[in-house]
């Protein structure tokens, strides 16, 4: 039954090598998930360099775009931040705009759905979480560590309390990758999964059709989301590093 | 610009500025109330599941990883289960907490 294995609707999330190649025994192959990560990189640098082109005063329609999505970052980072954050602003700017042209790009049909692999999600949170930690210590030193010791907390308490905290504060990347993972994974898979009934009912798919059509909107809007709620835990987790609570 | 038609005095520009600021935050405003969205329902659902979940499954992975390290199999796995149950639902507290202040806060604003 390869037929219908080929229709499941997980086989959507298959990586397959598009052009072998392998490095000193590892396997660094350019693959379908690697090619679409080029695309949405490709997409960002064009949409932004293309849409700022002209520079007009009074900007159109893609410049328009371009400035609105700076702006949100921008100031996204300003009120979760504040101006110590401004600096970081390059670094949360690509993170967002990565996460949502790939999301958006993976609506297109027959495209592949970079984020809804937890390699690729767990490395873009492994890097927040890396940064943010490097950025703590840099900052505060040793002080940096009171995080894991909330104020006015008995001493008595502090050998069950710290471990708590140091495994909360680990859990960030675990979370912070799989809920982009999942809600992108589960996405997908429920539009197949409608697009497999439509198939199958003949005339009455138009029911499921129907259920396809919100779903995609949904998906939409889901995309959008999750790219925006990654973005602004990064900044939630910067402004802990930086100004300690 | 007509003849004779006197150009707008200072006074009168501000206040036309003043307006159009005005809407522009309150139309900031309903942006976030869409946005905030992700709070109902199933968005809350499934933050706090993944919260939970994660938060659990590093407890216990540091535990084991301790285990091999020391070997106490399988005695630090059962206590970094514990603390993993406690960080998770601390975690989730925390999450809930600043719903709610942001619930608050849009409330504010759109009362």
């Amino acid at each position: 039954m390869a037929a219908e294995e080929h229709h499941s609707p997980l086989s959507q999330f298959e990586v397959h090598t598009l052009v072998p190649i392998e490095i000193g025994g590892v396997d660094a192959s350019f693959t379908n998930a690697a090619l679409f990560m080029v695309i949405a990189v490709t997409a960002v640098s064009l949409f932004l360099s293309l849409g700022m082109q002209r520079r007009a005063l009074v900007p159109g329609r893609w410049q328009s775009m371009a400035e609105l999505s700076y702006e949100f970052i921008a100031n996204l980072v300003r009120d979760n931040v504040g101006s110590e954050g401004r600096r970081f602003f390059p670094f949360v700017f690509a993170l967002f705009m990565f996460i949502l042209f790939a999301n958006m790009i993976a609506l297109v049909p027959y495209t592949f759905t970079v984020t809804s692999h937890i390699v690729v999600t767990f490395a873009l949170a492994t890097v927040v979480f890396v940064m943010v930690t490097v950025v703590g210590l840099v900052k505060h030193g040793l002080h940096f560590f009171s995080l894991f010791l909330p104020k006015g907390v008995p001493i008595a308490l502090a050998p069950l309390l710290i471990p708590i905290e140091i495994i909360s504060y680990l859990a960030r990347p675990v979370s912070l990758a799989l809920r982009l993972f999942a809600n992108l994974t589960a996405g997908h898979t429920m539009l197949k999964v409608f697009g497999g009934f439509v198939v199958l009912l003949g005339f009455a798919g138009v029911a499921p059709l129907a259920v396809i059509v919100v779903l995609f909107g949904l998906e939409t809007l889901i995309a959008f989301l999750q790219a925006y709620v990654f973005t602004i835990l990064t900044c939630i987790y910067l402004n802990d590093a930086i100004h300690l609570h | 610009m007509a003849k004779g038609e006197t150009p707008p005095s200072l006074d009168e520009l501000d206040r036309r500025l003043a307006q159009a600021r005005e809407q522009r935050a309150a139309r900031a405003g309903s942006t976030r109330a869409g946005l905030a969205s992700e709070r109902r329902g199933y968005g809350i659902a499934v933050r706090l599941a993944i919260e939970l979940a994660s938060t659990l499954a590093v407890g216990v992975f540091i535990g084991w990883l301790l285990d091999e390290w020391l070997g106490t199999r399988p005695w630090l796995l059962v206590v970094f289960f514990f603390l993993g149950a406690a960080a998770g639902a601390l975690n989730v507290y925390r999450v809930t907490q600043s719903m709610m202040r942001d619930a608050d806060k849009d409330d504010e604003a759109a009362g």
